[in-house]
């Protein structure tokens, strides 16, 4: 199904008829309907649903602590205990605790903040067509929109996260350099690899269910293959840049430089920033590709 | 005048097998296999030109126009594509072949309350649901009031709606999407599901907006609301257009046509049959004396049951039959949750038979269609599956002893014939004597 909306005028003068006025008095715009194969990214039909977009994701932070006992708290108490897990095995019986350039805890929550999104981001958006299915199959929206939407509603925890970081790192006395500042960019950057994974395996998971059992697995193994409780230093030098084709290595190692003043590793930084991109374009193109089967077969 | 909607060869093609329904997915070894088995007609597959297996045209090259203000009523038996070709009208799937124009904006009713979260309250679905009928913030607010008002649920506005009775939920989810204003209405047969005062409400409305002088097309099984609402009808039969004129025209054709319904049907598999992810009708039929019968003696009882597949464990399901007479009247409905029986027990997975026996002498004669449905009641009322004309079987009176018509020639009017109780007595005895 190809969709063009384009302005009636336009689209009246090719065809030849002028179409009629709507009954408030608007220019009806002109929807097409019609297979098709490889189409656009479809920006504008995205943004004029935007608000769907927010109620979405409105809807999923309501829900996800209407739900639950302990409320917003659970975004507090996830990355806390994971915290305390890594700093126990990881620091102190691993012996990591001794090879970091800041006290354990930190640089592990450090870590631990944006896998938290990335994981979260991935697993929700994965399952999110599937969740979906009696929108789908009722009613008309772009349907990017619901992976988009599962990405966005755990933002919000990130932001609870990130407020954790800030005491945890006063908490310890150290300093916040102006490094600090660059963290959105990498918040972004872990975005952008959420998304590409997430649409990627939104779409697979419709038409292959197997994916429902994959994305766990993948998400385990991702976070021992990201320098989540381990510095990027452990990578021996020359393998780096090649451990960086993992889109969270960049954004992961640059958040923690940020926000304890370290020095930036640029090389990985944008070979990761690369990689979430290509990932980015392949996820959305296979989904584009795929969604108009999405009602038959989900 | 030039059309709101314009479709030209709308075509659809259904691959047949195990692309269907809630069994559609694949896994990924079906894939691989298929991949190693022949890996040329996987490459054909891939590029879209071949799914190497068989298939049905759902929709074979449907074209139509309808202008401004028109009220149209698409019919056709199950499986004559009347819903696939709303769901292409509503851009949910699209057509295989041909091309559609749709002028202005478009609401699309295939379904009342769709999105609605049960742990979400009425104020917050009515925001949620409108925004995914494609409503804009400013304007949900500014119909806000005119939405409570019409779904009369003011003092409970902010509560949860798991904690509505169905008849609530269904009023405000109506009352949303009544509320969408769109220059073509798209609505489906399921809005006519419910007690009547709600299907006049809907029907009212769908009135309304097709009186504002906007484009109604409305596909249904229930003949009087179509004649009642739609000026055209459109006949469709395995998946074409068969007639193609005025509503009271086609309906009357599509009602003297034989529809063919058995007094049997049974589909063989989950996969293709009626249902959703909960509940998959097995078969339905007619039973005289334990046979399948197409015809029935009035005065003997009709046992009518259907088979389904539980496919989730502990869940609560409520059967229904509604029975129809073959002008479409709905003559009446039960269920195993009536006359406080509440079969409320959870069922594990597997397949049921649900059985309901009407007693004799209370059908009229003719042609009696059943409707069998399969729902969950509680907390939100949801329906599994609804089959229309699932089978279809004939009363007769034959004017033998027992029956009403026993020594009576002339025509009984009235949709059913029960024999009932009566006496007469003289009232004035005592003073004549």
């Amino acid at each position: 199904m190809s969709l063009a909306r384009s302005p009636a005028s336009l689209q009246g003068a090719a065809a030849n008829v002028s179409p009629p006025p709507t009954s408030a008095g608007r220019r009806a715009p002109l929807t097409v309907i019609e297979p098709g194969g490889w189409r656009g990214l479809g920006v504008a039909e995205l943004w004029s649903y935007r608000e769907l977009l927010y109620f979405l994701v409105w809807r999923d932070v309501k829900v996800r602590y209407k739900q639950t006992v302990l409320g917003v708290a659970w975004a507090v108490i996830q990355p806390l205990f994971t915290m305390i897990i890594f700093t126990l095995v990881f620091g102190a019986i691993g012996g990591l605790d001794r090879r970091v350039q800041a006290p354990y805890p930190v640089f592990a929550y450090a870590g631990i903040l944006l896998w938290t999104f990335f994981s979260g981001a991935v697993t929700q958006s994965a399952q999110s067509l599937i969740a979906s299915s009696h929108l789908i199959s009722k009613v008309y929206f772009p349907r990017l929109i619901i992976p988009i939407a599962a990405v966005g509603s755990e933002l919000v925890d990130l932001g609870i996260s990130c407020v954790m970081m800030l005491g945890l790192i006063l908490g310890h006395g150290l300093p916040l350099t102006p490094r600090a500042l660059l963290l959105p960019l990498f918040i972004a950057a872990s975005l952008v690899a959420a998304l590409g994974v997430g649409t990627l395996l939104s779409a697979l998971t419709v038409a292959y269910r197997d994916f429902r059992y994959v994305t766990g697995f993948l998400i385990q193994t991702w976070m021992f293959v990201s320098p989540v409780a381990y510095p990027l230093e452990v990578v021996p030098e020359r393998w780096r840049l090649l451990y960086a084709v993992n889109p969270m290595v960049g954004p992961i190692g640059g958040c923690r430089s940020a926000l304890l003043g370290l020095p930036f590793a640029w090389g990985p930084m944008a070979v990761s920033a690369a990689s979430s991109i290509a990932l980015l374009v392949l996820g959305i193109a296979y989904f584009r590709r795929v969604e108009r089967r999405f009602a038959d077969i989900v | 005048m030039t059309p709101m909607i314009r479709a030209e060869g709308v075509a659809k093609r259904y691959t047949l097998g195990a692309r269907q329904g809630a069994y559609s997915y694949l896994t990924l070894r079906d894939s691989i296999a298929a991949a190693v088995r022949s890996p040329l007609r996987r490459l054909r597959q891939l590029s879209g030109r071949d799914d190497g297996a068989p298939f049905l045209w759902a929709l074979d090259g449907v074209s139509f126009e309808v202008r401004q203000g028109e009220t149209l009523g698409i019919i056709g038996r199950n499986g004559a594509g009347k819903s696939t070709l709303l769901k292409i009208l509503s851009r949910i799937t699209d057509p295989s072949r041909g091309r559609v124009e749709l002028y202005g904006r478009v609401g699309s009713l295939l379904e009342v309350g769709t999105g609605f979260h049960p742990e979400l309250t009425g104020r917050e679905n009515i925001f949620l649901n409108g925004a995914i009928l494609g409503m804009k913030r400013a304007e949900i607010r500014s119909k806000f009031d005119a939405i409570v008002e019409f779904a009369e649920i003011g003092p409970f506005l902010d509560t949860a709606v798991k904690h509505y009775s169905s008849g609530m939920f269904v009023r405000l989810a109506f009352a949303v999407a009544a509320h969408m204003d769109p220059d073509i209405l798209l609505v489906d047969e399921v809005l006519a599901v419910g007690d009547a005062a709600f299907q006049k409400r809907c029907l009212g409305k769908m009135d309304d907006v097709a009186r504002q002088g906007r484009t109604v097309l409305f596909v249904s099984h229930h003949m009087p609301s179509v004649t009642r609402l739609c000026r055209r009808g459109i006949l469709l039969e395995k998946g074409r257009i068969k007639m193609d004129g005025g509503a009271a025209e086609v309906t009357g054709d599509y009602l003297k046509s034989d529809l063919g319904t058995s007094a049997e049907r049974v589909w063989a598999e989950p996969s293709g049959a009626p249902g959703d992810a909960v509940a998959r009708l097995h078969a339905v039929r007619a039973l005289s004396g334990g046979r399948v019968s197409e015809s029935f003696d009035i005065r003997e009882p009709v046992v009518v049951e259907m088979d389904y597949w539980n496919l989730k464990p502990g869940a609560v399901l409520v059967s229904a039959f509604s029975f129809l007479n073959d002008q479409g009247v709905h003559l009446f409905v039960s269920s195993d949750w009536f006359g406080g029986k509440r079969n409320d027990v959870p069922k594990a997975k597997g397949l049921y038979r649900a059985r309901c026996v009407v007693p004799g002498n209370l059908f009229a004669e003719g042609q009696v269609r059943v409707v069998a449905e399969v729902s969950t009641g509680d907390p939100v009322y949801q329906i599994h599956f609804l089959e229309y004309d699932s089978v279809a079987f004939q009363v007769v009176d034959s004017g033998e002893p027992g029956s009403v018509r026993s020594g009576w020639g002339r025509p009984i009017p009235g949709v059913v014939r029960p024999t009932l109780e009566w006496t007469t007595v003289r009232l004035d005895a005592g003073e004549a004597a």
